[in-house]
Formats: structure tokens, C-alpha cells, sequence
């Protein structure tokens, strides 16, 4: 078999069932992949032996009949997860140095299902940023490019290097996070598909923390199938996190059925934006159309309090961030700054952190450390907890009414040049626009390509899910993703 | 239980250079949750570990980490609750104080500000007895008892270039009690912690020991013109009160009543000089007797409270809590009272409930016997042997099965309660089952009244003068029962001897 590392996770599962390929070949294709892929700078540090004595433990048990699906499927993790022995940096200074001795439950999850970790990818730096560009390794890059153009575009952010390696085929899957967007709107901009389950559905432990009450792991693939397969091992109850939820999980790749007939898709007013480029309006309606022609019921819905959600938004995620990123103060593991003769506690605090975090970082800090501060809380943080709970009950709302699935735009645009937005970070937030929502509401939200825009890039749409509702949200995103018949791919540059 | 009328304390008053000045005080008693585990993590709590050997990953602030409530813990808050007649809150929530310090990892501490465990609870606090011997007591109004994680412990003595960072306490469960600013004095303040303490120790929640720092307490001290103080309780208006101190960190029931002393007489003095005061936080120097001033209110931190997102609100049921009552231990109040109803003065009552294993010596000395006599050989006997060698009740030579054998054989008329002394001090020395001491040494007391009988004749027989003269004076019969006490070694029965030597001298 040749291209081994373009499989699907699905097609792979079913190679090393029938071996007619293993875990090794898999892995060593990746590896090879990665190795001439340097230029998309998606993984920042590479585990190939590490990889390889998975592989083959995993080959070992597939021969025994009982493997898992993900058994022996080669994976990209972003850099945000601990991972035992191997850097986990957050793709910031400020963790220099620092190999967990924990393994995060979703990637321990993944290995104890006998998937083989490739190495960590590169993302903006905690998880803050859009482009990948905030991150202290150099940012990833999209491996697509305009037609006729070499201007290297933005994989979209957070999860930028995953969205890379995904769509440069480096890796079969990646695992990402989304605090605001980080796994749908990388996806969207290359092309792949990106979940975030509903929160609670994954454990957050052992992953750094960026915004707690929002963050979510999901899975990035290359199809909403392989988006369900791996959503199976990497979902369910942890006791070590407290807000995990303690539900069943169901069988994901079960559901996916492709029947939608009956289903009720709401298409929100409010997120028809003024100055939304036609394009993306065109794929919007190109979408629902698919959706009606697969025998769903199209409803016009509204969700009032929807442009209040940017704004609460870039409240409550820098306050948590402010208070979650106090512990990187150089005393217990990670970068310190070199002291003067005479520095104390202080100094040693402001250089440490002024040296390990990047100016974004350090943006929302100051800015969640103002929002929680005495006199601004109420104004801030309290009002943006109110506009939280209001746009949690417009989707209650519309879920109580009938809806079974809400469709929008997964981004603005498509992906944009690098270096374009990064002086501007209020530009680079409304990158969030149409994903905030869902992080807010802990709602389940996939992103699925479904058509190139007229320079030839990728454009995806969004489908937001009722709570714990994963199951039926990926078949309605599997009947989308058969309807659109996305197979487009980058052409190698790299 | 015996209901105890008490009358109310009068507020300590300061004489200051111009006028008389009340003193308001309000303490916040940190108690450190007596559990095997920190508040959210599985992290040993024994005192004396070596540093950093109790650090779970979450303790040490590592990346990725999340904390998880401890049950004990929220049961430890709950039976707290409960021993102070406090409100529990079914609902309540954790919240993130966040400032920066080496000791403290995460950056935050998680407490809860916003909605505490235990609501509105009181202590009340016995303050001896008034010129007429009536008993005086003060109740203190608790506002709420939160949870928290302690902090860890900053070394800077070791090294003159750098400071030692010892995590073990991180993360270790705190109930902070807050009370109401109801205490009028230092000895007040000190009665409460002492108070508190004792219940703490009866219900099991909190070890109570001031020296290694699992009971410390932070004092509010305000001054008053008389008058001032009712006029707040009538309206809970603070306005009515003085600007307040905050002494932090006391763990020393001297050093609690010394620096409140020390802070009210500062407060007088710049008061009276025309000044105001600042409210601000103030250590305590001890060297000194001396309060400083640690940061003002300026200085404060800002500590940017908000709910913590890694913990779900702490919902409890109401049959939980049911449950925790039922099983509740006696409380101190409750068993001073059973003890005053077997007949124990408030006194003697009071001492045996002080510490609550002089209270289980008691009770088990007690038990089937008589109190009032338990009492007596309990508190003048044992405490007294112990306090001179330095013993702790828990460690006293004679236990209580074997006092209550003494008492058993005074009882039975066996030994005499002389010789019980000398048996007390053969059983506290030597060990040994009293019974069998007193019979292997002959110490059983001589009731053979023809035995006595004998002795008293060849007494009377050898000093006629004296038999003379205590026909005249009856009062001088007591020469004669001390020769027959001496001549039969102490053995003999006092009553029986009494009995012969008035029968003789009248003859």
C-alpha cells in the first residue's frame, strides 16, 4: 500500500483488521511525511522511536483480534497536552524545559487505545490566538495556498499545527482543544473535519489550562466518520476532573447512519453579519440546501443575545486565563529569568514572566487581571456571566422548540495571509465570531468542509449540537459532509 | 443537662488620658480540618514529614492539574457547623483568591467568598463568675465558617541569598470561622479561641494545636467611647463603631490578649491625640509587645475573587447532613451540664470538660461509681501528680480503671483515705492492680474493733494525764485517735477509732 499516511483513520482500522498493512508502516509513513514537511512547521517536537515502540506493541495487538478501533492509528497531539516524559510547552517560553511525569487523561485515553503518538503540534501559544502566529516555536502554516499565489496563509488557530499535519496528511488524526474556536476554525481552514464535544464530555486533566470553564479536547480528521471513531476513546467520566460529566457515552460511529429525514436545522438570523463576504454567504445557503435535499426540516431561528457573545467572550476567557497562568512564575519548573545582584521575588516574577510569555498572552492577562480587578468585576465579569447564561438559554430555547441542529459559518473567511491580522488582535478576534457562542453555551459544535471558495481554499460550515447530543450531531454532519463531496487536498509546496 | 443562668461580662475598659474607651473585637480563627488527606488532593496532611514529601502534582500548581473536594473535608465543615448551632448551606461554592507568593502555587488560593458552607452560628463563652458568685458568660455570634486551602511554608533563615519554599501544607484544608465583632475584652478573646478550641477537639474537627499552626487566629480590634458598642447592636450599623486593626497570625492565647492590649492602647492614644485611625493589617512582635503595621489598606492586595471554574458548586443533601447531626459527639456545654446534674460544682465541672480527654478519663473513672468522689480524685489527686511530672492525661501512669479500683476499695471501707493516698502513689510509681496491692501489703484497713479496742487501752493506760485532760476538753480526743492511728500504721478504720475513744473518755 503506498500513501499510507493519506488513509482515514476508518480505512486504516480496517487494513490492519484485515492486515494487509500494520501499525509500523503506518507510523513510518507518517514519519517520513513529517520528516519532508519541516516548511508546514506543524509538529515541534517529533517522538519517532517513541512512536515506532508503539507502533509495534500496537501491531501486537491487533494479531490478538482484540484491538480497539484507534489501535495502531498514527496521531499528531497538540502540544497543549501533558504527555509523560515528552516537552509539553503549551508552545510557550515559559515552559521551557518541562516533560510532565503525568500523561493527560484524553491522550492517555488514546494510548491506552492503542493509538501511536507521532510527536506534539505546534498552536498559538496557551491556546491564545487564531493563527498560529502567537507561538514561542514559529507558527504553522497552511499547507493550502491561493491558486496561483505563495503567499503562506494562517492554518488557523489555536490548533494550527494540527489542522496542518491533519490536512498535509502527516498524521492520520490530531487531538485538539477549543476555549473559542480552536478546533472548528483551523478545521475550517484546511479543509478538515474538526469537533468540540459538549462540555464535560472530555476530561480536562492533564491538558494546560487556558480558560477552564470553556476549554474542551475534540478530535481533528479527516472525516466526520473519523471525527466519531475517535471521539469514542478520547470521551468519557474522569474523576479527576470535577466538571466531567458522569453520562454514558454512546457509540458514535453507530449513529452515523446519513439519515436526517425529519430533522429540524435552524439557520440563525443573527449570524448573517454585515460585510460577510458573498462567498461564504453562498456556501451557507449551498449548505442548507443540502441539508433540505437530505429530507431536513430547514427553520429560520434567532438567537437574540448572539453579538453580545464576542465581548463576554474576551471577558471571561482572559479572566480565567489571568488566574490559570499565575502558577508559570518561574519558582517550580519552566523558564526563570537570569536575576541581577539585589533582585528579589518581585523581579524575579515581572522578568520571569515578561521573558516567558509573548504579547498576547500578556494582553490577556492584563486584561483579565483588569476585568477581575476591585471596582471592575461587576461591570466585567459579572455582566459577561449574564450575557453568558442569556445566550445559554437562546439555545435552550430553540432545542425546546424542535430544533435538533443549528447551521452556520465556521469562520468569516478563509484563511487569511500570515502576518495579516497579528498587529491587529481585535481583527483577529471576530476570527471567533460564529464558534464563541458554543464554548459559552457548552454546546457540542463540528465544523465539516463543504466547498473551496473562488481561490481555491477551503471554506466550512458549522453545526452546533443540543448537549450530549455528539451522537446525532456527527450523522446530521455526515449527511452534510456526503452531500458536499469535499475531497479536495492540498498540493504539496512543502 | 442543667440549664445554666448566666449573667453578661462587662467590656473591658480602657482608661485612656482624656476618657474612657470600650475595646470591639472580631476574630477570624483559621482551624485546620483534621482528615487524612489535603482539601483536593489524596496528599498526606502528618505534621513533621519531611519538606516537600506531601505534594500531589495539583498541590504543587504543575500544569494541567485540577483539584477534586475532599468529602471528609465538607463533613469535617458540616459537624463544625453543627457544634455551633450554625446554619449549613446546602449550596455553597468554591472561589479563587489570586495573588502571588512562592508558597503558594497556583497563584490563587481556593476558598469561598461568595457562598460559604456554614452560615450563622454562636459560641458561648463562659467568663468565670460575677462579685456574687453568679456564672457570666458571653455569647459570640458566628457569621460563616468557609473552607479554603492553606498555603505552604516560605523558609528565608537557611540561606542568607535565598528562600526554601516547603509545600507541605499547600493545599491542606482551613475552616475559617469568622465571628461577629461581639467580643468586648482580651480576656474574652482569649476565652473565645479557648472556646472554640475545646469544641473543635469534642467534635474531632480540628486537633486544636496552636504550636504547630493548625489553630491561629487573625483579630479585629476597634475602640469605642462607651455607649457606642449598644447603639451598633441595635442597628448592625458599623458606623457606630471604630475604624478596625487586624492583627494577624496570633497562635499564643498570651499573645492574643497581649497585642489586643497593646493594639487598643495605640488606638487610644492616637485617637485622643486628635488622630485617625488607618484601617490596615498589623503583625504582632511578641519581642516587642508590640503590634506593626504589615500593609495599608492602599497596599491591600486585590485579590480578584471569582468563582473557580475547575470545581462544580457544592451541592449537599439535607439527609447527609441528618445523618452528620445524629452521629454528633457530646459537645462541652452538654456535658458540663451532665456533670453539674451528678452533683459537680461549675468549677470542677468546668475543669474536667476544659480538655476533652480529662473529660473521657473522667467519665470512665466516673462511670458506676461516685461522681463527686471521681471528681475529687481526678482534679486534686491526678491532675496535680500530673501537672508535676509533666504528663499529659494521655500519657498518665494510672489509668483510669485503676483510680476507679482506689475509689472502689474507699468505698468499700477497705482502705482508709489516707491510705489511699499511699496506694495512689504505689499504682501512679509501680503500677499493679489496686485490690492486690492493698492485699499483698497489708493495707487493708483494721474494722476488728477489739484490735482498735486493744491499742486505744494500752494508750489511755500509758498517759492518765492526758485522759484527764480530755475528760475536761473533748476537743482533745483527736491526740487519741492520732496515737491509734499511728500505733495500727494508718490501718485503722477512722470511724471505728472515732467511735471507741468517745465511748472510753466518757467512761
Amino acid at each position: 500500500m503506498s500513501d499510507l499516511n493519506t488513509l482515514t483513520i476508518a480505512d486504516a482500522r480496517d487494513a490492519l483488521r484485515k492486515g494487509e498493512t500494520t501499525s509500523v508502516a503506518l507510523t513510518e509513513a507518517c514519519l517520513a511525511a513529517i520528516e519532508g514537511a519541516g516548511a508546514l512547521g506543524a509538529f515541534v517536537h517529533n517522538t519517532p522511536e517513541l512512536a515506532l515502540d508503539r507502533a509495534a506493541q500496537a501491531d501486537a495487538r491487533i494479531q490478538t483480534g482484540e484491538a480497539p478501533a484507534m489501535c495502531g492509528i498514527p496521531l499528531g497531539i497538540k502540544d497543549l497536552f501533558c504527555t509523560e516524559g515528552v516537552p509539553s510547552q503549551a508552545a510557550s517560553r515559559i515552559l521551557e524545559g518541562f516533560k510532565p511525569e503525568y500523561e493527560s487523561t484524553v491522550s492517555q485515553k488514546l494510548r491506552d487505545a492503542g493509538s501511536v503518538m507521532l510527536g506534539k503540534l505546534n498552536m498559538d501559544e496557551f491556546a491564545m490566538g487564531s493563527s498560529n502566529e502567537t507561538s514561542f516555536y514559529g507558527n504553522a502554516v497552511n499547507p493550502w495556498r491561493r491558486q496561483n499565489d505563495s503567499a503562506d496563509l494562517a492554518p488557523g488557530g489555536s490548533s494550527g499545527g494540527s489542522a496542518s499535519a491533519v490536512a498535509a496528511d502527516l498524521c492520520l488524526a490530531a487531538t485538539g482543544t477549543d476555549t473559542g474556536g480552536s478546533i472548528r476554525q483551523p478545521a475550517a481552514f484546511t479543509g478538515i473535519v474538526g469537533l468540540k464535544p459538549t462540555y464535560g464530555r472530555c476530561s480536562r486533566w492533564g491538558i494546560v489550562a487556558f480558560a477552564s470553564s470553556l476549554d474542551q479536547a475534540g478530535p481533528m480528521t479527516k472525516t466526520v466518520r473519523d471525527a466519531a471513531i475517535m471521539m469514542q476513546a478520547m470521551a468519557g467520566h474522569d474523576p479527576k476532573d470535577s466538571t466531567s460529566a458522569d453520562i454514558p457515552v454512546p457509540d458514535f460511529e453507530a449513529a452515523l447512519s446519513g439519515d436526517i429525514r425529519g430533522k429540524v436545522i435552524g439557520i440563525p438570523k443573527e449570524y448573517r453579519m454585515e460585510g460577510m463576504p458573498a462567498e461564504i454567504e453562498t456556501l451557507w445557503a449551498e449548505g442548507t440546501a443540502m441539508l433540505r435535499d437530505a429530507g431536513a426540516e430547514i427553520r429560520d431561528i434567532t438567537l437574540p443575545h448572539t453579538k453580545y457573545a464576542l465581548p463576554a467572550y474576551y471577558v471571561i476567557a482572559p479572566a480565567e486565563a489571568s488566574s490559570n497562568l499565575a502558577r508559570y512564575d518561574g519558582v517550580r519548573f519552566g523558564h526563570r529569568a537570569a536575576l541581577a545582584a539585589g533582585d528579589g521575588i518581585t523581579e524575579m516574577y515581572e522578568k520571569t514572566r515578561a521573558e516567558g510569555f509573548g504579547d498576547e498572552v500578556q494582553r490577556r492577562v492584563m486584561i483579565g487581571t483588569y476585568v477581575l480587578s476591585a471596582g471592575f468585576y461587576d461591570a466585567y465579569y459579572n455582566r459577561a456571566r449574564r450575557v453568558r447564561a442569556l445566550i445559554k438559554q437562546d439555545f435552550d430555547t430553540v432545542f425546546e422548540a424542535g430544533v435538533d441542529a443549528i447551521l452556520t459559518p465556521a469562520t468569516p473567511s478563509a484563511a487569511f495571509e500570515l502576518g495579516r491580522e497579528v498587529s491587529d488582535p481585535v481583527e483577529m478576534y471576530l476570527n471567533d465570531v460564529f464558534t464563541v457562542t458554543v464554548n459559552l453555551a457548552g454546546l457540542p459544535g463540528i465544523a465539516v468542509p463543504t466547498g473551496l471558495n473562488g481561490e481555491g481554499l477551503p471554506l466550512g460550515l458549522q453545526l452546533i449540537g443540543k448537549p450530549w447530543g455528539e451522537a446525532d450531531l456527527l450523522n446530521t454532519a455526515y449527511a452534510l459532509e456526503s452531500a458536499a463531496g469535499f475531497v479536495a487536498k492540498p498540493t504539496a509546496w512543502w | 443537662m442543667l440549664d445554666i443562668t448566666y449573667t453578661t461580662p462587662k467590656p473591658k475598659v480602657i482608661q485612656g488620658a482624656q476618657s474612657e474607651w470600650e475595646l470591639v473585637i472580631g476574630m477570624e480563627v483559621h482551624a485546620q480540618v483534621a482528615t487524612q488527606a489535603k482539601l483536593f488532593s489524596g496528599a498526606s496532611t502528618q505534621f513533621g514529614a519531611e519538606p516537600n514529601a506531601n505534594v500531589a502534582f495539583v498541590d504543587a500548581g504543575m500544569p494541567g492539574m485540577l483539584p477534586v473536594i475532599n468529602e471528609e473535608c465538607v463533613a469535617q465543615a458540616v459537624r463544625t457547623g453543627l457544634g455551633l448551632k450554625a446554619e449549613i448551606n446546602l449550596h455553597s461554592a468554591f472561589d479563587r483568591k489570586n495573588y502571588f507568593y512562592p508558597d503558594l502555587p497556583q497563584g490563587y488560593q481556593i476558598s469561598q467568598l461568595y457562598h460559604p458552607i456554614v452560615g450563622e452560628g454562636e459560641v458561648l463563652v463562659e467568663m468565670g463568675a460575677d462579685t456574687s458568685g453568679q456564672p457570666m458568660a458571653r455569647t459570640v455570634r458566628i457569621e460563616r465558617i468557609h473552607l479554603e486551602q492553606d498555603a505552604g511554608k516560605s523558609i528565608h533563615d537557611m540561606d542568607p541569598h535565598m528562600s526554601f519554599v516547603d509545600l507541605n501544607r499547600t493545599g491542606v484544608a482551613l475552616m475559617e470561622i469568622v465571628s461577629r465583632p461581639d467580643i468586648r475584652g482580651p480576656e474574652e478573646a482569649a476565652a473565645y479561641v479557648v472556646k472554640l478550641r475545646q469544641i473543635l477537639r469534642y467534635l474531632g474537627t480540628c486537633d486544636g494545636n496552636m504550636q504547630n499552626g493548625n489553630l491561629r487566629a487573625d483579630v479585629n480590634v476597634s475602640v469605642c467611647r462607651p455607649g457606642q458598642y449598644e447603639k451598633y447592636q441595635e442597628t448592625q450599623d458599623f458606623s457606630h463603631l471604630g475604624t478596625r486593626c487586624e492583627i494577624k497570625n496570633m497562635n499564643s492565647m498570651r499573645f492574643i490578649q497581649m497585642a489586643i492590649d497593646y493594639e487598643a492602647r495605640r488606638q487610644i492614644a492616637i485617637l485622643e491625640d486628635g488622630g485617625s485611625i488607618d484601617q490596615e493589617t498589623r503583625l504582632y512582635d511578641p519581642d516587642k509587645n508590640e503590634t506593626r503595621s504589615m500593609r495599608s489598606k492602599e497596599e491591600a492586595h486585590d485579590y480578584r475573587y471569582f468563582p473557580c471554574p475547575d470545581l462544580l458548586p457544592l451541592e449537599i443533601e439535607q439527609g447527609w447532613v441528618d445523618d452528620i447531626a445524629e452521629n454528633l459527639p457530646e459537645l462541652p456545654d452538654a456535658l458540663k451540664g451532665r456533670l453539674m446534674a451528678l452533683g459537680l460544682t461549675d468549677y470542677d465541672a468546668s475543669v474536667l470538660t476544659a480538655e476533652k480527654e480529662n473529660a473521657d478519663y473522667f467519665l470512665a473513672v466516673a462511670d458506676g461509681r461516685d461522681a463527686k468522689l471521681a471528681a475529687n480524685w481526678v482534679i486534686n489527686e491526678l491532675f496535680g501528680r500530673l501537672k508535676t511530672d509533666d504528663h499529659a492525661i494521655t500519657d498518665s501512669p494510672i489509668s483510669a480503671q485503676q483510680l476507679g479500683g482506689i475509689i472502689d476499695l474507699i468505698k468499700a471501707d477497705t482502705i482508709s483515705g489516707k491510705i489511699a493516698k499511699e496506694l495512689f502513689e504505689i499504682v501512679y510509681t509501680e503500677g499493679g492492680t489496686p485490690a492486690e496491692i492493698v492485699e499483698a501489703r497489708g493495707m487493708k484497713q483494721v474494722t476488728d474493733t477489739g484490735a482498735i479496742e486493744a491499742a486505744l487501752d494500752e494508750i489511755i493506760a500509758a498517759n492518765p494525764a492526758q485522759v484527764e485532760k480530755a475528760k475536761e476538753n473533748p476537743k482533745l480526743a483527736g491526740w487519741f485517735v492520732g496515737q491509734v492511728m499511728k500505733a495500727t500504721g494508718g490501718k485503722a478504720n477512722p470511724k471505728a477509732v472515732n467511735q471507741l475513744v468517745a465511748q472510753k473518755l466518757k467512761g
